[in-house]
């Protein structure tokens, strides 16, 4: 059914096609309008048999999926930002458990400043938390993700991740092709739990492990991320086949054939990407996009099967490790360690991404770590600042003044 | 039938027992069907009353919903005693998530229950005074905010004692832990959770100990029939924490209430329909001469003007919840 509708709204349509039986909700945003949507759709009773949990943090919204999750529902839950974080103890714990619940993640910078615009700092700081992560390039994939993932979660009882860049997806209105219920339901089978916590046969879920069998629970927990590297393709092609499009999977390339530059990027960034890449294509340079859907697991090998060719590879990411540089990166180098690789922060705290940046940026060979429009002189004054007078300080404010008092 | 409590009139000796009574009346733990809840093996330390409250509570609970029962756990004593893996002594449905979302977890589980329409499995939620009374109570809140159908279970032994006996927000004044040695909380700050949970006016709210098992039970039975959120607060010596024997810890559970320091009472939607009223009522002295943590009040010079601001907080409860006739 193809409608001109909001991100959230298309999302949360998507959701309900997959019949959560417990949907968990605490408002943040740019998350808010997706709960929103789905708490009307269920007191509309347009989505039964679903109990709805207004719940009083995040960290009791994971807790509430996990333990609805144990019962054996299918669950849903959506953040973004502080709210993830909030959450992570709660997260380890979902994937340790192996719950396959499923979460969107409506991508937002994490303070201090508080800022509510998107990056990807929320969902890159719980990379090592044992969840699936999808990365949504448009909103009619962030809708189809979430039909695959609760087919990936389920088969492979883990928790995953979609995330879906805050405001620039979740609030802009598009055409979506929203995957009707009938079709889900042929799609996507009634959720059997592995083990579920049921007084005709009781188990004990949860115990505690020594030093004797820690290393091999954990290790269950990667090895059925590398399953996943297999599941997520082959989900993604039965996904095609029956709603005949494609989306999802672990990376695409665009015009990668005869590259010697490759842009890997994930999400909403990567339109822009592939304008840039279409218009230095016009002038001759043979150069082409990577976009990465699957964060975690890492798809080392089809990444470098996509790349291989490339000389030089460019990484355009949407957080960074302080004190390192690129996150997605260092994986891309992992994958690929004879390519000369550059990282590119960009879009921090909801800076656009604009196509004159990218072109400034793809003109020469890149810096190994630029962070793109980055205001170095705004920066030099206030590290001189502080290191004249030798104490921390509202350095935002005194930023944000030199600012207004520059214009 | 409807839970029942019965009457005992004491004379002489502290022992109660089942011979006397009809059978419908004998208590769960002298019942032929009773289901052993936590099995023996377990690790708790001797004469831990935790392991005591627990196996009698969660009995109760399986006993009044006919075997149809998920239990969930909070981190601490109890679930670390009784789930080393791959050892595991509940003969329940069990889930240990984390620290601070035992309730949270509990709502999910009642969730997935009510829209899969099963009617009949009951939820427990149960953990330590810290995991509850702190960590644990935004959770808590929330889940009696909600009214989930949920009874949740606070084994309270009055501080952390899974991590080394520091203190909790349950930690009475004047009790000495392994983070207060100037020892306890302040008097009249400390947190009343039952108070607190008696003012989000859900079903149930009550209290009880392990020296009365068969008071502990009916409370259980009561509080299983009634849907919703509902709240037990069980003081369980900690022979660890509390330092005393092991043989002492009914005896000082009794006297937590006999001295009135430990008021045991129950109310429905925020108001108070039973106190146990003391029998023998006795100063606080003598509950605090059994405990090592209270040690440093009774040197020389004793403490007497701390052990007198407990017992004035023990004649508050009873003249608050007129404990005595
Ligand atoms: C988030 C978090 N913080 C701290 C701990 C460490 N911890 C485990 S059990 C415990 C104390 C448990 O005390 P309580 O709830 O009173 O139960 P008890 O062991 O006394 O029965 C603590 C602090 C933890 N597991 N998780
Ligand atoms: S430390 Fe206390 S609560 Fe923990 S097992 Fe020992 S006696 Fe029981």
């Amino acid at each position: 059914m193809l409608r001109q509708i909001e991100g959230s709204q298309a999302v949360a349509e998507a959701v309900a096609a997959c019949r959560p039986e417990v949907v968990c909700a605490y408002p943040i945003s740019p998350q808010t309008h997706i709960v929103e949507a789905l708490s009307r759709l269920v007191s509309a009773k347009k989505l039964t048999p679903c109990e709805y949990l207004n719940v009083e943090s995040e960290f009791a919204a994971m807790s509430a999926c996990i333990g609805a999750s144990a019962a054996g529902a299918r669950v849903y839950t959506a953040t973004a930002s502080q709210g993830l974080l909030y959450m992570t103890e709660a997260l380890f714990n979902a994937s340790g458990l192996g719950l396959p619940i499923v979460m969107t993640v409506a991508n937002r910078a994490i303070g201090a400043p508080i800022n509510i615009w998107n990056d990807h700092s929320d969902s890159m700081s719980q990379r090592d938390s044992g969840w699936i992560q999808l990365y949504a390039e448009t909103n009619q994939e962030a809708a189809d993700l979430h039909v695959q993932a609760y087919a990936l979660a389920e088969e492979l009882s883990l928790p995953v991740m979609v995330c879906m860049d805050g405001f620039v997806l979740t609030h802009a209105f598009e055409r979506v092709d929203l995957p009707a219920r009938e079709r889900v339901d042929a799609f996507l089978p009634p959720y059997e739990p592995r083990q579920v916590l049921d007084p005709g046969d009781p188990v004990s879920i949860g115990a505690m492990v020594g030093p004797e069998a820690f290393t091999e629970v954990r290790y269950l927990l990667h090895a059925r991320h590398l399953q996943a590297l297999d599941r997520i393709p082959a989900i993604a092609r039965s996904f095609e086949d029956a709603f005949g499009r494609r989306s999802g999977g672990l990376v695409r390339g665009y015009r990668v054939q005869d590259a010697d530059t490759v842009v890997l990027a994930l999400g909403s960034v990567l339109g822009t990407v592939k304008d840039v890449v279409d218009e230095l294509r016009g002038q001759g340079r043979r150069i082409g996009v990577a976009a990465l859907t699957t964060f975690r697991p890492f798809p080392f090998a089809a990444v470098r099967e996509l790349l291989g060719r490339a000389r030089r590879i460019v990484v355009l990411e949407r957080a960074f490790s302080v004190g390192v540089g690129g996150i997605v990166s260092a994986d891309v180098r992992t994958a690929l360690p004879e390519a000369a690789i550059a990282t590119v922060v960009a879009g921090l705290g909801g800076r656009p991404v604009t196509k004159a940046a990218l072109h400034r940026v793809l003109a020469a060979e890149p810096e190994p770590l630029t962070f793109l429009d980055l205001d170095r002189e705004l920066v030099g004054r206030e590290l001189a600042r502080s290191a004249e007078r030798r104490r921390s300080g509202p350095a935002a404010e005194n930023m944000l003044r030199d600012l207004a008092g520059g214009n | 039938m409807p839970a029942q409590r019965t009457k005992f009139y004491q004379v002489g000796s502290f022992a109660v027992g089942n011979r006397l009574l009809p059978i419908e009346q004998r208590a769960v733990q002298a019942g032929m069907e009773r289901r052993n809840s936590l099995t023996s093996g377990h690790r708790a330390c001797r004469g831990c009353g935790e392991a005591l409250g627990a196996r009698y509570a969660i009995d109760a609970a399986i006993s009044a919903s006919g075997g149809r029962l998920v239990a969930v756990n909070a981190t601490g004593c109890l679930e670390v005693f009784s789930t080393p893996y791959p050892e595991t002594s509940w003969q329940v449905p069990w889930i240990h998530s984390l620290f601070g979302n035992a309730p949270a977890v509990a709502s999910g589980v009642a969730a997935a229950l009510r829209a899969k329409g099963i009617t009949d499995v009951r939820v427990v939620g149960q953990g330590g005074d810290g995991g509850t009374v702190d960590i644990g109570f935004a959770c808590l809140s929330g889940m009696f905010e909600r009214d989930d159908d949920v009874l949740y279970i606070c084994y309270d032994n009055q501080a952390y004692m899974n991590t080394g006996v520091q203190r909790s927000g349950a930690t009475p004044p004047a009790a000495r832990t392994s983070t207060t040695p100037v020892p306890g909380n302040a008097f009249g700050q400390g947190k009343n959770v039952p108070m607190i949970a008696m003012a989000h006016e859900i079903p149930y709210v009550a209290t009880a100990t392990v020296a009365d098992l068969r008071d502990l039970e009916y409370k259980v039975r009561r509080a299983m029939e009634l849907r919703g959120a509902r709240y037990l607060h069980i003081l369980v010596p900690c022979p660890l924490g509390w330092v005393t024997e092991a043989c002492d810890t009914i005896r000082v559970a009794r006297l937590a209430t006999e001295s009135g320091l430990f008021p045991v009472f129950e109310a429905e939607r925020g108001e108070v329909t039973d106190v146990t009223k003391i029998r023998r009522r006795v100063p606080v002295d003598d509950y605090l001469r059994l405990q090592g943590r209270y040690r440093h009040l009774f040197g020389d010079p004793p403490q007497t003007e701390v052990i007198a601001r407990i017992q004035a907080s023990a004649d508050r409860n009873i003249r608050r919840f007129g404990l005595v006739d």
